[in-house]
Order: C-alpha cells, then sequence, then structure tokens
C-alpha cells in the first residue's frame, strides 16, 4: 500500500520568511511572570492560502531547536525546511488545502526577538537578562500572530515534542479557540530523568569559560564548547539504542584498524561531533537555556483532579501519538495525557506508533504516522472548514 | 450497519457516553455519535481499523481492551459494547468484568457456538465449526475463546451480573425467529445481552 501522503513528489517551492513587530513601547507583551517585553518580533513563514472564512489555518509548533522555516527552500531546493516531509502539496498537512503558519518561538534565536535581541533599554543583547518564559508566553505570542493574520479560530494547531507542549497549553488556555490538537511525543511534566539531562545541558554551556555570564556577545566569543556538548548531549537522547546499533555499530569512521587512542575512533563519535559542530553555527547559546527551562517548568495539569478541571471546558478533538522506542518521552507520557483527556470527556484518538527512529520520529516521514496526521487533518478539514 | 450493530445500539439511550471496545471501523460508534447524540470513545487493536475510525471521525485509542481498560476511571461511561469481540479477548472473564467496572451497562454480543449446526458440524462431520456468523477456518479465524450462551450466562453468575436484556439472533446475525427462545442454546446462532451490576438486573 503505497499511499503514503507525505511521499508525494510535490514540494513546496521557494518561500521566505517575514517579520513582524507584535508588540512596542506603547503596547507591550506581559509575560505569564508579570515581567514585560517592549518590543517583540516575530519571524514566521506561511504556506497556502486562508480561505475566506478564515477556516482552514493549521498553526505549527516547533520544537526545541525548530524554527519558522517548516517546509519549502530558500533558494537551494536541496535544503528544505524542517517539517518539509510533512507540509506541502498533497501532504499531510496539505497546502492546496490548508493555510499553514509556522513561527519561530518566543526566546528563540531565529528572527524572533530572544535572549540574543536588543534590549532596548540598554542598546545591548539581553543576554541572562532576557525575562524567564512559560510555554503560555509561547502561546500569547502564537495567538497575536495569528491575529495579525487575521484569523481568530485556527482549524488545529500541530507540534511535536516541546510543540506538543504548546498545543496542550493552547487548548487549556482557550478551549473554545482550536478546532483540533495534534500533540505528538510530547509530554505534560517532565520527569527526573528528563530534568536532569536538561540540566546537564545547560551546565555545559554556563561552564563553558567563554559564557561571560551570558554576555558573550559583547566579549565577541561564543560559549561554542558548551552549546556543541549539549547539543550532543541531547542529540543521543532523540535516538533510538535500536537507531544508534542500525546507524552505527561498532563500525569505526577509519578504515583498518581501531586507532586506540582518546581521539574519535568509531563512527557515532563522529556523528555526534558533528552534529555539535553544525548546531552552534545555527543556534544561540542562551537561546538554548531559556527554551529548555520553559519545559522544565511546564506542568499545565497537575495533578489528576486539576488536570481534569483545566481540561474540562476543552472543545478542542485531539490526536495524541507517540512513537514505541522514545525514550526522550516515552509512551507512557502520552498515555498521562489521554487518560486525563478521557478522565475530562475531552475528545481524543491515541495511537502508538510503531518507529525504531526513537523521539526523531516526529521529524521522520514515518508511513503510518503520516497516514494517521493526514486521515486526523482531513477529517478535521472537512468537519470544521466552511466550504 | 450489520443487523446485529442495529441492535446492539437500540439498547444504547440517546445521549449516553458509551465506550466500544473492540469497535472496529467505527460504524456502531459514527451512528451512535450522530444519530443518537451520544459521546463515544472506541478502542481497537488493528491499526487500518483505527485509521477508519480517524477519517470516520470517531475518537479511538489504539490497543489491546485489557490494557486500555485499565486508563478509564471506575463509572466513567454509562454503557460499554463489547461487540463480536468477547471470543478474541485473551482474558474474555476480566473484560466483562473490568467493563462493568467503568460502566454500570454492559452490553455483549458473540456467535453460540452450541448451535445445532455447529453441533453437527463437529459430530458428523468431525470439523471444526465454521458458518455464517463463524465463516473463518480454525486456522484462521481471531476467535481463541468460543463460548456458548450457557458459558456466557454461567459467567455472568459467577461476576455477579445479572442480564437486564438478552436478544437471540438467526444465523444472518438479524433478531431469531420466536421458535429459537424454545432451546435458546442450541436454536440461536448468536445473542446480544444487556448487562447490569445488580444480580437481579435491576438497570432497565
Amino acid at each position: 500500500m503505497i499511499d503514503v501522503p507525505g511521499s508525494a513528489e510535490r514540494s513546496l517551492g521557494l518561500v521566505e520568511t517575514r517579520r513582524v513587530a507584535l508588540w512596542n513601547e506603547r503596547d507591550p507583551l506581559v509575560l505569564e511572570s508579570g515581567e514585560q517585553l517592549d518590543f517583540v518580533e516575530v519571524a514566521y513563514e506561511t504556506y497556502g492560502e486562508l480561505d475566506a472564512a478564515a477556516s482552514n489555518c493549521v498553526f505549527v509548533c516547533h520544537a526545541l531547536t525548530g524554527d519558522a522555516h517548516a517546509a519549502g527552500h530558500h533558494g537551494n531546493p536541496e535544503r528544505r525546511g524542517w517539517w518539509d516531509n510533512l507540509i506541502g502539496p498533497g501532504k499531510p498537512l496539505d497546502s492546496d488545502r490548508l493555510y499553514i503558519v509556522c513561527a519561530n518561538l518566543l526566546g528563540g534565536c531565529q528572527g524572533t526577538t530572544g535572549p540574543s535581541s536588543i534590549d532596548p533599554s540598554t542598546g545591548k543583547p539581553y543576554g541572562l537578562r532576557f525575562p524567564l518564559c512559560t510555554v503560555r508566553d509561547l502561546v500569547t505570542v502564537h495567538r497575536r500572530l495569528l491575529t495579525h493574520l487575521g484569523v481568530e479560530r485556527p482549524l488545529a494547531a500541530i507540534g511535536g515534542s516541546v510543540g506538543g507542549m504548546q498545543v496542550l497549553q493552547w487548548s487549556i488556555d482557550h478551549p473554545d479557540e482550536l478546532g483540533a490538537g495534534l500533540v505528538i511525543c510530547a509530554s505534560a511534566r517532565l520527569t527526573a530523568q528528563n530534568i536532569a539531562f536538561s540540566a546537564v545541558a545547560r551546565a555545559a554551556i554556563m561552564e563553558d569559560e567563554n559564557f561571560h555570564g551570558g554576555d558573550y556577545y559583547e566579549h565577541g566569543v561564543r560559549p561554542d564548547n558548551g552549546l556543541s556538548l549539549a547539543r550532543r548531549i541531547a542529540h543521543i537522547t532523540y535516538l533510538s539504542e535500536q537507531s544508534m546499533r542500525a546507524k552505527f555499530g561498532r563500525r569505526l569512521q577509519h578504515d583498518g584498524e581501531p586507532l586506540r587512542g582518546f581521539g574519535i575512533d568509531f563512527a557515532v563519535e563522529s556523528y555526534l561531533e558533528y552534529q555539535g559542530e553544525s548546531f552552534v553555527n545555527r543556534f544561540d547559546a542562551n537561546s538554548y537555556l531559556y527554551l529548555t527551562r520553559v519545559m522544565d517548568y511546564f506542568d499545565p495539569l497537575g495533578d489528576a483532579t486539576s488536570g481534569v478541571e483545566h481540561l474540562r471546558d476543552s472543545r478542542t478533538r485531539f490526536l495524541v501519538l507517540s512513537f514505541d522506542t522514545d525514550w526522550r518521552f516515552p509512551t507512557e507520557h502520552s498515555r498521562e495525557i489521554v487518560r486525563v483527556f478521557n478522565a475530562a470527556r475531552v475528545s481524543v484518538t491515541f495511537r502508538e506508533i510503531e518507529s525504531p527512529h526513537g523521539h526523531d520520529s516526529f521529524l521522520l516521514a514515518v508511513p503510518e504516522y503520516h497516514r494517521t496526521v493526514a486521515a486526523f487533518v482531513e477529517r478535521m478539514r472537512r468537519e470544521l472548514c466552511v466550504p | 450497519m450489520r443487523p446485529d450493530l442495529e441492535i446492539v445500539a437500540g439498547m444504547v439511550p440517546a445521549g449516553s457516553r458509551v465506550l466500544d471496545l473492540g469497535c472496529g471501523d467505527g460504524a456502531l460508534l459514527a451512528h451512535l455519535i450522530a444519530e443518537r447524540g451520544c459521546y463515544g470513545h472506541g478502542v481497537e487493536i488493528d491499526g487500518d481499523a483505527v485509521l477508519a475510525c480517524i477519517a470516520a471521525g470517531v475518537p479511538v485509542t489504539e490497543g489491546a481492551i485489557e490494557n486500555v481498560l485499565r486508563d478509564f476511571e471506575d463509572g466513567a461511561f454509562d454503557v460499554v459494547l463489547l461487540s463480536w469481540t468477547l471470543q478474541t479477548t485473551r482474558r474474555p472473564a476480566a473484560v466483562v468484568a473490568g467493563m462493568m467496572r467503568v460502566a454500570p451497562v454492559g452490553v455483549v454480543s458473540f456467535p453460540n457456538f452450541a448451535h445445532w449446526r455447529l453441533r453437527a458440524g463437529l459430530v458428523l462431520r468431525g470439523r471444526m465449526p465454521s458458518s455464517l456468523t463463524l465463516p473463518q477456518s480454525w486456522d484462521e479465524t481471531p476467535d481463541i475463546h468460543p463460548c456458548t450462551l450457557a458459558d456466557f450466562e454461567s459467567l455472568v453468575t459467577t461476576l455477579e451480573l445479572g442480564v437486564s436484556e438478552r436478544i437471540l439472533l438467526g444465523p444472518a446475525r438479524g433478531q431469531a425467529g420466536a421458535g429459537a427462545s424454545a432451546r435458546p442454546n442450541l436454536l440461536a446462532a448468536a445473542a446480544v445481552y444487556r448487562l447490569a451490576r445488580t444480580a437481579h438486573g435491576a438497570s432497565a
């Protein structure tokens, strides 16, 4: 059966990242903490056309290190957006039928205001003076962007990992707004193990000699070693033991006999080094600190009783998906969300998808996963879009 | 919709919260949601059937019935359906007990292995039962725990449940002729039972 929507040859062509200032000093963004930002700019991309009734919008919430460039390309068709296999003509998020919006997160470093942006009050980058944000704050920015684009009620919001957390928070805070919510390999509450991995990653950055208390920008250096190490640690948690075994095994990086030193000898070592190096060239260390912290504090449902209370009014229809080899946010995290949804009588469909690729599966064209997203989104479109 | 599903649907009050265990492609739930204003949720282990549910707009949890049942709170539903599925479960008694934990009313339908045609096939031809209601051969059937009406009624008694209604079905899964009630365990090809928690079937 080859009806995998993502396998369609057609893809989006040239797309561009746009920017819009959504808050300014006359109308500052007040965060959940009470702190405020006098100027907030958001980088975003859109694919497809908004219908006349503004009823066909799907908002894509990106994960920790994603950006607004979810699909299409910026000039080189070989280098495509991070969710290009899911978004495009004839794909599960079909740009021929849907108006798809993706924005860089608040606190990020790919065009949306974050710790590397200039603090208007000092004329210097914020660094660690940037306020701590929450998932609720991220959603506040998404909603303002949609208002700017003329969308009051999105057909759906979708996200994997911390992207799924945003979808969950969105529906809790605005129970009548989202038609559908797709929460993929996410969690309603990090475990001690999850926080531990984040803590070690942050320590790697903050203990780098070039960190300078977060003010490395003005010293003309970057804590690249720390950020690279953070990325390498995290990357291990995104893959499964099975996929690492299949991809690298104990293969050596060089032909012939092992070098038997402390340099790079095994293929997996070389791979991790490459992951770290390419990451530091596209990501800001302070953003990594802020966005991982956003996840640590996320706990929107609280205990079972309060979770049910929070969700009781939600009209969102959910699709919750997990992957059987994901050990970053294992299926049990998704099951916990589904348990609360069911107890709160929120409409939810749940599948655990078989995939060898661990947490990273949500970014890959796993056929059964894409079929499921396509079927759910199409059903919601037929029910909820104004023809 | 299949005639036995019509009969099962007829036992579900309008507007109730319904859990359908082994919901297949979701046809019964889609009907109950659209026509009877029910809140419905399905449980299904077959991936293609789950996709069919999604396409039909029916909320569903993919997984084995016994595992998924554990995730629902006591009394989370008004009615739980177990339609043509009992005989495929690994632990039928645990499933029936579990369904009566999450709802006060259960509706169970299944083929009767003591139907005279099956008895005759086994006795006269020496072959495992196969019929209109049980079309698959012994090595193809998903039915690992087939039972008779008498077996099921004995299970109901053991679990201290009550039968508040029983409808006998013929070979085409429609309601059986009146004659079947004379010797149900011999003459009915299948049956639909409505169960209640009290031993005397008080829930009408």
